[in-house]
């Protein structure tokens, strides 16, 4: 009689088992079907996914750097970037007059060096997959591509390049809350400009990664954060790393759009 | 059979046992360790190994009154005050000091959780322990120091820091104070190998808002030292009962930059307004641009050599 009992016991254990793998199979076959219907819909959009709104009005904050951002600082003052051999050799040569002669006036607005300038800036969306970033200060415009964009042929250089912009995580694309995701921005195709308006250098093969985040503060206020990688071996002797802030505001009423200008 | 099935069952449980041990889930965040070198651009001037900024540089400070007045009477020679000598080397340091950062995680052997971050020392510059624990913060009566009391919360991925317990100390090396009631709030935002840390400080004594800067490191292979040694109070022939000061009205140096750089005085001594890119429109007639740069020292124009690159 006890080994009946323990027969059946058994029994059960197997069959409760069994069913437990047949479950878990159909699950993860039911799963994989989801998954598989996520692969036929089309991809959302960059505005559809993006972690958190950067549109509307942002006012540079220059508390870092004040007399080298705010005012344009003297012929020679290369303190703070990381210049080569060559990028001085063509710094000490640069002449405001000659840039105002040539209708240079825009070459220290280019991309690398733009927000790092006393700007305010007015983000919004160009569509669902192209961020429109203008700034009063020299009245430039960015536009950052998402998704599958290229650049038109031939490709033509400019002082704010082309802007190729993904939501991209902080695990390096090893998954993580969407929340956790940033701005990032490769440029190319820039035409060679200034970082600094005193004509310190970059070439146009010079290289732009930025990292963008925006930090919301228990008062309501928010911040944007945005970070450039400018690499240029020529004129500069390691990458140049610079932060720039911006604070949220409410209206355009600080916008003045002025035009580029090589002093002031 | 049943004693075989017993044996079975015991072994898959002890099996699966094992298995869910070593799938303990990750820690939260992402790893922010390792050695983080400095690349002071962002503020070449405020972060500048050695000098640092020049005596009266208050630009982009949202001072009040009270701070501005507190910043005009202050001597750098206050420094070797054997009272003062230390005052630098508190937690804002980190946003205004040169160093680079060396950072790991200090975790419980069995479950690998993470009970804090930790910040290496630097020169006289304590290391600074971030508690993830959730433990509280002291309560306000408790007593202040130069680590401060630091605890942190992930926050999509950015390791968010709030600071409080802080003796009196600078948010500028040129003296600007920072009062026993400023706290700290600090964001580590790690992109690829970059990492941007943007200080917020706030001080209801001496500012009128918030107070942001930000900081730029990149991953070096490069082991930086962590090793501190605590800051020593010695004697450097300050004579006993001086404090090192200037009058009110009579700071020597309150012209210096405008003789320097052109640049106007209400510039020069800060405030809120100085932050904002509308506040050229006040200066644009009275800023006079350098024709060269003025070497004050010699290595504050920079140059070819400046910022060797990291390993």
């Amino acid at each position: 009689m006890e080994y009946r009992v323990r027969r059946s016991r058994a029994r059960a254990f197997s069959l409760g088992a069994a069913g437990l793998l047949m479950v878990s199979a159909l699950l993860a076959m039911q799963d994989e079907g989801r998954g598989q219907g996520r692969q036929n819909q089309p991809p959302a959009s960059a505005k559809a996914v993006a972690p958190f709104d950067p549109t509307g009005y942002w006012s540079s904050l220059i508390t870092q750097n004040w007399r080298l951002r705010m005012v344009p600082p003297g012929k020679g003052d290369y303190i703070g970037i990381p210049i080569s051999a060559a990028g001085k050799k063509a710094a000490d040569a640069w002449d405001q007059s000659k840039d105002e002669a040539a209708g240079n006036q825009c070459k220290a607005y280019g991309a690398p060096g733009l927000m790092n300038l006393p700007t305010h800036l007015h983000i919004t969306w160009q569509d669902d997959n192209t961020l429109r970033v203008e700034t009063d200060y020299g009245t430039q415009t960015r536009m950052l591509h998402f998704g599958s964009w290229t650049a038109s042929q031939p490709r033509k250089r400019s002082w704010q390049g082309n802007s190729v912009a993904v939501w991209a995580s902080r695990r390096g694309g090893r998954g993580g809350p969407p929340s956790a995701r940033y701005l990032r921005i490769a440029t190319t195709d820039l035409l060679a400009g200034y970082l600094r308006k005193n004509g310190v250098p970059y070439g146009e093969n010079a290289s732009l990664v930025e990292y963008v985040d925006l930090f919301k503060e228990p008062d309501g206020a928010a911040l944007i954060i945005w970070t450039a990688v400018v690499d240029d071996p020529v004129n500069l002797e390691t990458p140049y790393i610079i932060s720039s802030q911006f604070k949220k505001q409410p209206n355009g009423s600080a916008w003045a759009p002025t035009p580029c200008s090589a002093g002031w | 059979m049943w004693p075989r099935i017993s044996a079975a069952i015991v072994i898959v449980a002890a099996t699966s046992a094992l298995m869910l041990a070593q799938a303990l889930p990750n820690p939260d965040g992402i790893d922010l360790s390792g050695s983080w070198a400095a690349r002071n651009f962002t503020d070449a001037i405020g972060n500048m190994p050695g000098g640092g900024p020049r005596p009266v540089d208050y630009m982009g400070i949202p001072l009040n009154d009270i701070g501005r007045a507190w910043s005009l009477v202050y001597s750098q020679s206050q420094t070797s005050e054997p009272e003062r000598i230390c005052d630098y080397y508190a937690p804002t340091y980190i946003g205004i000091g040169p160093m680079g950062l060396r950072i790991w995680p200090e975790s419980e052997l069995l479950t690998g959780y993470t009970t804090a971050w930790m910040i290496g020392g630097w020169a006289d510059f304590v290391p600074i322990t971030i508690w993830m624990d959730g433990r509280p913060h002291p309560s306000q009566y408790a007593a202040h120091d130069k680590s401060g009391f630091t605890t942190g919360v992930w926050q999509d991925d950015v390791l968010v820091t709030n600071t409080t317990h802080m003796e009196a100390s600078s948010i500028r090396r040129n003296g600007v104070p920072s009062s026993d009631r400023a706290t700290m709030t600090a964001r580590f935002s790690r992109h690829d190998d970059v990492l941007t840390v943007t200080v917020r400080i706030d001080d209801p004594v001496y500012l009128t808002e918030p107070y942001y800067l930000t900081r730029s490191f990149a991953l070096s292979r490069a082991p930086l030292n962590p090793a501190t040694h605590p800051c020593t109070v010695t004697n450097e022939g300050v004579e006993a009962e001086r404090v090192p000061h200037y009058k009110p009205g009579q700071n020597p140096f309150v012209n210096e930059l405008t003789e320097l750089y052109g640049i106007p005085q209400e510039a020069v001594l800060g405030g809120a307004e100085t932050a904002l890119p509308e506040f050229r429109n006040t200066i644009k007639d009275k800023y006079v641009r350098p024709s060269k740069c003025v070497s004050v020292p010699v290595s504050t124009c920079g140059g070819p050599g400046t910022y060797p690159p990291i390993d």
